[in-house]
């Protein structure tokens, strides 16, 4: 398998859009298609999820020519990625409920752990100093309606829906 | 002379007190965060689109166009004197103003850079007010085939002038197109692709997907590589260039602005292929070549002055067709729809003071970075000397901030983060992002203007081959196609944007 792909990121992007375009395509059977007249809210993305699976195929057997040759894909570096999305994730759920004091502190120092030369008393300074300066700013300066401070009556309103 | 009442018109709103506050505000945190390595314009723009919304329209747009000229003169400074670019229209700017910067004339690269790109500015700006209003018009008469023929030839431009395999920036067209169909059919009203998610309801933001592919996957790029910076930091001195170097540069200069406008208005050509092909062609047209690459203040001037008036040329298709030449400007068109502006050909005529006077605020944003940056260079150069594990955590924050108030939805941070990775796994993969993000705008508008032309003639397609313009619009696009695949233009063609970098 290994010696046929002669260019594993043309390859697995190839099979990348292949999957990526089946699945539009899949889903968009479901909806109505209609008629080349009168178009249903089907029918363009059921030809273009054809189309990008059709290239994406190309691609991948394009990749399997020698003429093509390319370096192999990179390994991930899964720390870096964690670090730096898994505090974006908690931002994004925690912010209506926490604040923005909380999470911002908690975007600043978690995120830094990315970093190889990762230090806690500077990153503990700027992580405070950021929040004021966002704080200022964003808040008091531009009147964003984002909660500074944490609010815990989401979760009674969320109880109040359940009942 | 309507051209000079128009630019009178403009500059009567550019220059109105508050407008011209936003725009100097705009030039200045353009370059503050530009000036920080590792994050380009599209990322600046979508991080600072919330700070324009408490704006009247005009002064946003003043303000957000401000924002992208600073953040591209940032992105010279920190090539220069860092030899790291912020933005891929600046490596070749790194080539020889880094040697400059090296040889202790980092004062002079910076000074001939802010010198020709205001230069460019100020021809560029008279184009756009010369070549926009014709064109608009011309754009009045296009029917819905007229259209999409158009939309096509645009994005097939945009990807045989990007760089990087022709096919799979056309399958990146293809999937933006299909992530830009996401949400609810203006037709049928029926939601697409939402897998359930009343959140998903209203499609996906272009802030997510902007800040996503082009912040978080370019930090965790960054992260990865480590960052090896040479900081040129001894005291920049000498901004002003003496006359053997203004000698030496206003040919160089010319070209690079006669080539960068024409190669803006093209879909796809903007900035970087501006100021590659205006650096290809100095050294080939200079006496001794090997010069380049060792500190040619030639191989500043060219390309700075041709990314900056490719830049402003770049406005041309946006303001007339409404059609986005690059991802920039893909992102200016969400930001003038969130603030209730269609863009298109109907801007000229229905809001003058918003169409010229951005035009005119383009060149007020050219003066106000010469004046600004000039002076304050020293500030950069201070900032440029942050560590860059500092750096991110800190643009991290704003960019959370940032895409949560674009429409105060949670969602939209868990959805940047899911196309941080997605962007981090294109990298991977040598996928271009950039049509991505060009297919996503222009989405809805083809699928929109695909069914008017099909309900029009009655479900024949033989509608785009036998209207003139939209049949004119597809010959160009098949002659641009078989033109690139021919195998002689394809290996010039990569051997244009391998120039040294």
């Amino acid at each position: 398998m290994k010696h046929l792909i002669k260019n594993p990121r043309d390859f697995w992007a190839g099979i990348m859009f292949l999957a990526l375009g089946a699945l539009f395509a899949g889903v968009g059977v479901t909806y109505k298609i209609g008629t080349a007249a009168r178009m249903g809210p089907g029918y363009f993305p059921l030809v273009l999820g054809l189309l990008l699976a059709g290239f994406g195929l190309a691609i991948a057997l394009l990749a399997l020519r020698g003429k093509n040759a390319g370096p192999g894909v990179e390994k991930f570096h899964w720390n870096a990625t964690f670090w730096v999305l898994f505090p974006i994730v908690v931002f994004g759920i925690g912010l209506k409920i926490m604040g923005m004091i909380f999470m911002g502190l908690m975007v600043v120092i978690v995120s830094s752990l990315a970093s190889e030369e990762f230090k806690l008393r500077p990153v503990i300074f700027l992580a405070i100093g950021l929040v004021v300066f966002c704080s200022i700013i964003f808040v008091g300066g531009l009147k964003l309606p984002i909660p500074l401070c944490p609010d815990f009556g989401v979760f009674e309103q969320l109880a109040a829906c359940r009942v | 002379m309507e051209l000079l009442a128009n630019l009178q018109l403009g500059f009567g709103v550019a220059l109105a007190g508050t407008n011209i506050l936003y725009c100097f505000i705009g030039v200045l945190l353009g370059t503050l965060i530009g000036v920080l390595p590792g994050i380009g314009p599209v990322a600046t723009i979508a991080m600072l689109l919330p700070a324009t919304f408490v704006l009247p329209p005009v002064s946003a747009l003043i303000m957000l166009a401000g924002i992208y000229y600073g953040a591209s003169y940032g992105g010279s400074t920190t090539a220069i004197l860092v030899n790291l670019p912020g933005e891929v229209s600046s490596v070749v700017t790194c080539l020889d103003g880094h040697q400059m910067a090296k040889q202790g004339h980092a004062g002079k690269a910076l000074g001939v850079a802010a010198l020709s790109s205001f230069f460019a500015g100020t021809v560029s700006t008279l184009l756009v007010a010369a070549f926009a209003p014709p064109l608009a018009e011309l754009a009045l008469k296009f029917g819905p085939a007229d259209y999409f023929s158009l939309m096509v030839l645009g994005l097939l431009a945009a990807v045989v002038l990007a760089h990087g395999s022709l096919i799979k920036a056309v399958a990146m067209i293809i999937l933006g197109l299909l992530v830009g169909l996401i949400g609810t059919d203006v037709n049928s009203g029926v939601a697409r692709y939402n897998f359930g998610l009343p959140e998903l309801i209203d499609g996906v933001g272009i802030g997510p997907i902007a800040m996503g592919v082009f912040g978080f996957g370019e930090i965790i790029r960054n992260l990865e590589h480590g960052q090896k910076r040479e900081v040129t930091t001894s005291r920049v001195t000498g901004l002003l260039p003496n006359w053997q170097d203004i000698k030496q540069s206003t040919w160089p200069t010319i070209r690079g602005t006669m080539l960068g406008s024409f190669l803006g208005i093209l879909p796809g050509g903007g900035p970087i292929l501006g100021s590659f092909s205006a650096y290809t062609l100095e050294k080939k047209l200079a006496k001794d070549p090997s010069r380049f690459g060792k500190g040619a203040i030639e191989g500043v001037a060219a390309p700075e002055s041709a990314n900056n008036a490719a830049a402003q040329t770049s406005f041309i298709p946006l303001l007339t067709l409404g059609i986005p030449s690059n991802p920039v400007m893909a992102l200016m068109i969400g930001a003038m729809i969130i603030h209730g502006i269609q863009p298109g050909p109907q801007i000229m005529t229905a809001k003058p003071d918003l169409f010229w006077g951005m035009i005119a605020s383009m060149w007020v944003g050219n003066f106000l970075l010469v004046v600004l940056n000039l002076p304050l260079i020293g500030m950069w150069v201070k900032l440029l000397t942050l560590e860059y594990r500092f750096l991110y955590p800190a643009i991290l924050l704003f960019c959370c901030i940032g895409v949560y108030s674009i429409n105060n939805a949670w969602m939209d941070v868990l959805l940047a983060a899911g196309f941080g990775f997605i962007g981090y796994l294109f990298g991977k993969l040598d996928c271009e992002a950039a049509p991505l993000l060009l297919g996503f705008v222009l989405g809805p508008m083809m699928e929109e203007n695909l069914r008017r032309a099909m309900l029009l003639s009655r479900g024949d397609p033989m509608v785009f081959v036998t209207r003139p313009i939209s049949a004119t619009l597809l010959v160009i696009s098949v002659i641009l196609l078989v033109i690139v695949l021919m195998p002689a233009i394809r290996s010039k063609r990569e051997e244009a944007f391998v120039e040294d970098a």
